[in-house]
């Protein structure tokens, strides 16, 4: 468990790359036990590439990652994820090819041990009764809607210790995005600490504590949410003016 | 009655092997995304040491069953994974039907190259002995029971029922279909994918080691072939499962393997049907499942949703050298080509222009294989097939109707496009996998069922060529004449392809190659470039062929069997599949070495060595999609490049075809520009975890 | 912010047919014989994927310089109906007519060549080509098949026309200072810029933009509504976008329809159709 202090999640000057296409440069952040952080920045900035560092899906080049007293920098995904994180990745995040039950089996039998999955289940359905109506449906013929609630459900059911949250509301009607920031909100009163990852930035701001602008792969400002506003316009403003030097 | 079923009831064993190999198919696919084409060399290694091991070792038969099926067979599986397949992404589904083909065609040889020409014969059958006939089945004379029989049906069944009780009800099952799906995901619900994925290869390996040890007393004399031509049996029966559904895999397997035998009973011995469908049947039904199930054309649709987590595919062709270095490279390839022209025109001896004659042969042949695979982006496992219908249409003109062997080549090269065309027409809605399978049934069709009949080669020989139906001096291995009329046809076939790649029909293949969503959105029709390509390639394969057999004398079924399309594939993989330098090197690689091996002493396995060898440069594709030959090629002239010119350590880039046009700078996003430095694109190992092997210079 | 016409129903009127320089040579047979009728029209069109009904009986049409919008909730059904029309999904019931001509079974390269552009959601460029092949491969396409005897003979380099046609296009799209850059090294923007280059270059009567903000920040993405407008006002190109971002589709549409569970819902000017009961009710009103 986390020592008095101790932030939830410590990034300390991470970079990372893809290939041979690097990614992030020295990033460095916290987020505090039981708070939110907000993760922001214009399309290609490194946000969900932060998201997959922090949760060992791509390894970092230098820098590390601690999540509570302990490293776990290079340490390999389910190791991070049996450490207490979850993340909800960008986009479908669930099995298609298994139903709705296995897939909260799978996500359950870890995070909740073999014994509570049952218990589990129950709670999942009681939260989400539409996943209860389609249990034995095939993850890929549920809705786009219907397959983030799905994953979340993997999450939100059994709090993890922190939540990496990516990009939550791409894609989703205003109904359903509303629906998940009352999740993340309710876990978060919970005790889980939450990395948002988010292009809505006022939903994002709306939610969150702190606050992390990400630009070009770099910080250009850690602080307080409500400080967090003039930071990412300022940094929209000198990409526009950038981005007219290009066409011109 | 008594006699339907003194024929029908010996298919039970073959079709429960076939059940064994189908269902071992379906899980290496369901349980880690790999349809395993290895798996045939991982039976043949099992049955191998089994029988090595009873007979020259002189174990007891339960120790060597131990030896070689729980311990070797599951270890192989794991091996193939920790070192080869885990590293493939996912999506790549070139890069693991490359890997496997080259397993497949390296496992074998590796084992003759280790252990020497072995001739293994009777071998032992485990649980019940194999000769003693225990009862009969109903009572009836026609239908003994022996020790194979039992055997093979025990086992079999007590091995299905074990696997489907796994993966249906169990935790490890489960964590399985959620690992094919998607590694990462799984990952992130805490699931340790790599422990997973591992034991399934075990698990599949298990049943690979099982089915081989099964099957051994079945042949007179163990060979790996047998268990290739039985794995596209099983291939078939899987295929009509979708390559998902292990009931619906095992079942048809049965039916195959009794169908089989009735077919075999009944027919008459020595009419077409015995002759020219049987041996073939099997290879009928995949063709059919490929065509009838919806699901085969879908079949790698399934997607990782974190696939984008894999860093991206290093383009294939965008190399781009620094002008000054090209030059020189140029200059050096022309002033090779004038020292080998000259040299074989004088004073190369008689051995040596044997080979390079025919390594000029092969690299027509390989040509095609830059077309369809290199340029077209499909894999083709047909290509021998082509370059022997070209042959066999040659030879065929000539001893009829004494038509000029070159007339003839040309009329080859026809007929060969023509079945290409209407491989490429039965095949419109496969990729990928789909194709690579749909050219394999062909290719056994053709060695298995077209090329040995007497009407087409004329004697288990094939057809002797004659002086007089060629002319000019060239009808001499060895001579002159041939190796000018070889470098004439290269030369005019290298250019063509040139001149294709550079026009708009090359500029369409790179779009379908990259998008074919997006080509057809733009008015690019697939299907007519996919049949162009067949036809294009299939032509240059079957000049090859007739090529080849001219430089022969003589044109030979054997030469232009299914394995050799195997090898081909592999050989060209090595050495660049992109670039017609890539097949040149192939074709003169292959014989030059084939020629060095024969200095050395027979234990080093002769041939074997050199499939060996090209199998393990091909086991590096899924790293080095441009050849590890092309890619080791890039990089010394990456390094000499800044050595003799002292580039500044960005490399001055000097992007574009244009030339003239400056680079701008990086747009906004971290990437910095692949390939234009004159380190070129040298992408890191997938899965080499953090150390950074990439030699590009970064605007940090 | 342009505003969009009072009515939709004369559109012709707000885009003045003359097709620009550059497309001069383009004849749209409806408007040289004075005749308006409508260039794209869905009729009827269902899909269904296994029992889901994922497009339910649509109907709308789209006139010649207009640009209309689709939009509605995730799982709507719009991108499924773009592939319909686009020929990559062929629909159950229904049918689909362009310029007059029902499209029925057509490939998608044929109706490409019709005059159907479009440009991707999740992005589609060609990996191993630079900016500038990307359009000149398109310019080609749109002619039809490459004739192999051409590249044998050493016909196939670009034409003076040809390059002068791509570098008008690159212009457009404002991708000259990145022509000669391999896409694999461009972000998710200025790929959404070549998609719109590819298809423009083939000179489309209708474009058809999937989600083209989706990933773009707010920048980017009124840079690219500028783009589109311009377009349709001085090209004559009539425009069919799908797209979330509510205000881009203000900015972008003539007019707008709205979909929710594979059903057209509400027709008409984006403000008619936002203070429409139904759609209030689709984007706000349901729970769960």
């Amino acid at each position: 468990m986390s020592g008095p202090g101790a932030p939830a999640l410590e990034v300390d000057g991470v970079s990372a790359a893809y290939g041979p296409y690097r990614a992030l440069f020295d990033v460095s952040f916290r987020v505090p036990v039981g708070s939110v952080v907000a993760l922001l920045g214009s399309n290609g900035a490194g946000k969900s590439t932060v998201a997959r560092v922090v949760s060992g899906l791509l390894p970092s080049t230098s820098g590390t990652i601690r999540l509570g007293d302990e490293d776990v920098t290079g340490w390999p995904a389910h190791r991070v994820a049996r450490a207490g994180m979850a993340h909800v990745p960008e986009g479908r995040g669930i099995f298609a090819s298994l139903s709705v039950e296995e897939n909260l089996v799978v996500a359950f039998r870890q995070r909740a041990g073999r014994r509570q999955v049952a218990s589990a289940l129950e709670r999942a359905y009681q939260a989400f009764p539409i996943l209860g109506e389609r249990r034995k449906q095939r993850g890929g013929t549920l809705s786009g809607g219907q397959q983030r609630l799905l994953s979340l459900a993997k999450v939100l059911v059994v709090p993890p210790r922190v939540l990496v949250a990516d990009e939550l509301s791409l894609g989703l009607a205003p109904v359903v995005v509303d629906a998940v920031y009352d999740g993340l909100r309710s876990i978060n009163a919970a005790g889980t600490a939450i990395l948002v990852v988010e292009q809505q930035v006022d939903r994002a701001l709306d939610l969150a504590h702190g606050a992390v602008v990400l630009e070009h792969g770099s910080v250009a400002f850690v602080g307080l949410a409500q400080n967090a506003l003039a930071a990412v316009e300022r940094v929209l403003a000198m990409r526009g003016e950038q981005g007219s030097v290009h066409a011109g | 009655m008594a006699n339907f079923l003194g024929y029908a009831v010996p298919g039970i064993p073959y079709g429960c092997t076939y059940a064994l190999f189908a269902v071992g198919l379906v899980l290496t696919y369901q349980a880690t995304g790999v349809f395993n084409f290895a798996f045939a060399a991982q039976a043949y290694v099992s049955a191998y040491l089994f029988m090595y091991f009873t007979q020259n070792g002189d174990l007891p038969t339960w120790a060597a069953f131990i030896v070689s099926v729980v311990v070797i067979a599951p270890l192989l599986g794991w091996l193939l994974d920790y070192f080869l397949f885990r590293r493939i992404p996912n999506t790549q589904v070139m890069a693991k039907v490359v890997t496997g083909i080259s397993l497949l065609v390296g496992i074998p040889s590796l084992l003759t190259v280790a252990f020497g020409s072995q001739n293994l014969t009777d071998a032992p059958s485990i649980l019940f002995s194999p000769n003693v006939v225990y009862f009969h089945l109903f009572g009836l004379e026609q239908v003994p029971i022996d020790g194979i029989f039992l055997s093979t049906v025990v086992v079999t069944v007590v091995a299905l029922v074990a696997l489907v009780i796994l993966i249906r009800f169990t935790s490890l099952g489960l964590k399985m279909r959620a690992a094919v799906e998607s590694r990462r995901l799984v990952q992130l619900d805490g699931v340790n994918a790599t422990k997973v994925v591992g034991s399934a290869w075990m698990i599949a390996g298990l049943f690979a080691g099982l089915a081989g040890v099964l099957l051994a007393p079945q042949f007179a004399v163990l060979q790996s072939q047998n268990y290739i031509t039985l794995m596209v049996t099983a291939i078939a029966a899987a295929a009509w499962g979708v390559l998902r559904s292990m009931p619906i895999a095992a079942g048809v397997a049965v039916v195959l393997g009794i169908v089989e035998l009735i077919a075999q009973g009944y027919l008459p011995t020595g009419g077409f049907l015995y002759d020219a469908v049987l041996p073939v049947l099997p290879m009928i039904v995949l063709v059919a499942a490929l065509l009838l199930m919806p699901g085969m054309r879908t079949i790698e649709h399934a997607r990782d949703p974190l696939a984008s987590v894999d860093p991206p595919t290093p383009p294939i062709s965008s190399t781009l050298r620094s002008p000054t270095m090209d030059r020189i490279i140029k200059t050096g390839w022309w002033a090779l080509l004038a020292v080998f022209v000259i040299s074989m025109l004088s004073w190369v001896p008689r051995t040596w222009e044997n080979v390079f004659n025919q390594g000029i042969a092969f690299s027509v042949i390989f040509l095609s294989i830059t077309l369809i695979t290199g340029m077209g982006g499909q894999l083709s496992l047909a290509q021998a097939t082509l370059a022997g219908v070209g042959a066999f249409t040659a030879g065929q003109l000539a001893l009829h109707l004494g038509l000029n062997l070159l007339v003839g080549g040309i009329v080859g090269a026809a007929a060969a496009a023509v079945v290409a065309v209407l491989l490429a027409l039965l095949s419109l809605r496969l990729k990928g996998l789909g194709l690579a399978l749909m050219t394999l049934a062909a290719g056994l069709v053709f060695t298995l069922a077209v090329f040995p009949r007497p009407s087409v080669s004329e004697t288990t020989n094939g057809i002797a060529l004659q002086s007089k139906w060629i002319g000019l001096g060239i009808f001499n291995p060895n001579g002159r004449a041939f190796f000018i009329l070889g470098m004439i046809v290269l030369t005019v076939v290298t250019l063509g392809i040139i001149q294709v790649r550079k026009g708009t029909v090359g500029s369409y293949l790179t779009a379908l190659r990259g998008s074919e969503t997006a080509a057809s959105g733009i008015g690019i029709n697939p299907s007519r470039q996919r049949v162009m390509i067949f036809a294009l390639s299939g032509a240059v394969a079957g000049i090859g062929g007739t090529l080849y057999s001219i430089q022969q004398t003589h044109v030979t079924p054997n030469v232009f069997g299914y394995q050799f399309s195997l090898v081909f594939v592999v050989v060209v993989v090595t050495t660049g599949v992109s670039t017609v330098e890539g097949a040149i090197q192939a074709g003169i690689g292959l014989t030059l070495f084939e020629q060095i091996v024969t200095y050395l002493p027979g234990r080093f396995g002769g041939n074997s060595l050199v499939f060996v060898f090209f199998a393990f440069g091909a086991l590096t594709y899924a790293s080095h999609p441009e050849g590890v030959l092309e890619f080791q090629r890039r990089r010394w002239t990456g390094r000499f490049d800044r050595l003799l010119f002292t580039k500044d350590d960005l490399g001055n880039p000097s992007a574009g075809s244009g030339g003239g046009v400056p680079t701008p700078p990086a747009p906004p996003t971290a990437a910095t520009l692949p390939g234009v430095a004159p380190g070129v694109v040298a992408p890191a190992a997938p899965g080499a975890g953090a150390e950074n092997r990439f030699e590009l210079p970064y605007h940090g | 912010m342009v505003d969009p016409p009072a009515s939709w129903s004369v559109p012709q009127t707000t885009a003045p047919p003359t097709l620009g320089p550059l497309f001069g040579r383009r004849t749209q047979p409806g408007q040289l014989l004075g005749d308006p009728g409508p260039l794209l029209v869905v009729r009827g069109v269902s899909k269904y994927f296994g029992g889901v009904q994922a497009v339910r009986n649509v109907t709308f049409a789209v006139d010649p310089c207009e640009s209309v919008g689709l939009v509605g909730p995730n799982g709507a059904g719009k991108t499924t109906l773009f592939n319909c029309v686009c020929g990559q999904l062929r629909p159950e019931e229904g049918s689909i007519e362009f310029v007059g001509t029902d499209l029925g079974r057509l490939p998608t390269y044929r109706r490409a060549r019709l005059g159907i552009g479009r440009t991707y959601q999740r992005v589609e460029v060609f990996s191993d080509m630079t900016v500038r092949e990307h359009v000149l491969v398109a310019e080609r396409a749109r002619k039809g098949d490459g004739r192999l005897w051409r590249d044998l003979c050493n016909l196939g380099s670009p034409s003076v026309e040809e390059r002068t046609k791509v570098e008008m296009v690159l212009e457009t799209v404002g991708l000259t200072a990145v022509a000669d850059t391999p896409v694999s090294a461009l972000g998710l923007g200025m790929c959404r810029l070549v998609e719109l280059g590819r298809a423009l270059v083939g000179e489309p009567r209708l474009l058809m933009a999937d989600e083209p903000s989706s990933g773009l920040d707010e920048h980017e993405t009124s840079d690219l509504a500028g783009v589109l407008r311009m377009l349709q006002a001085e090209r004559g190109m009539a425009v069919l976008l799908v797209e979330h971002d509510l205000a881009m589709v203000n900015e972008v549409v003539d007019r707008t329809i709205v979909m929710d569970l594979g059903q057209v819902i509400a027709e008409g000017t984006f403000d008619q159709v936002m203070s429409d009961p139904h759609v209030r009710h689709a984007y706000l009103g349901r729970a769960g």
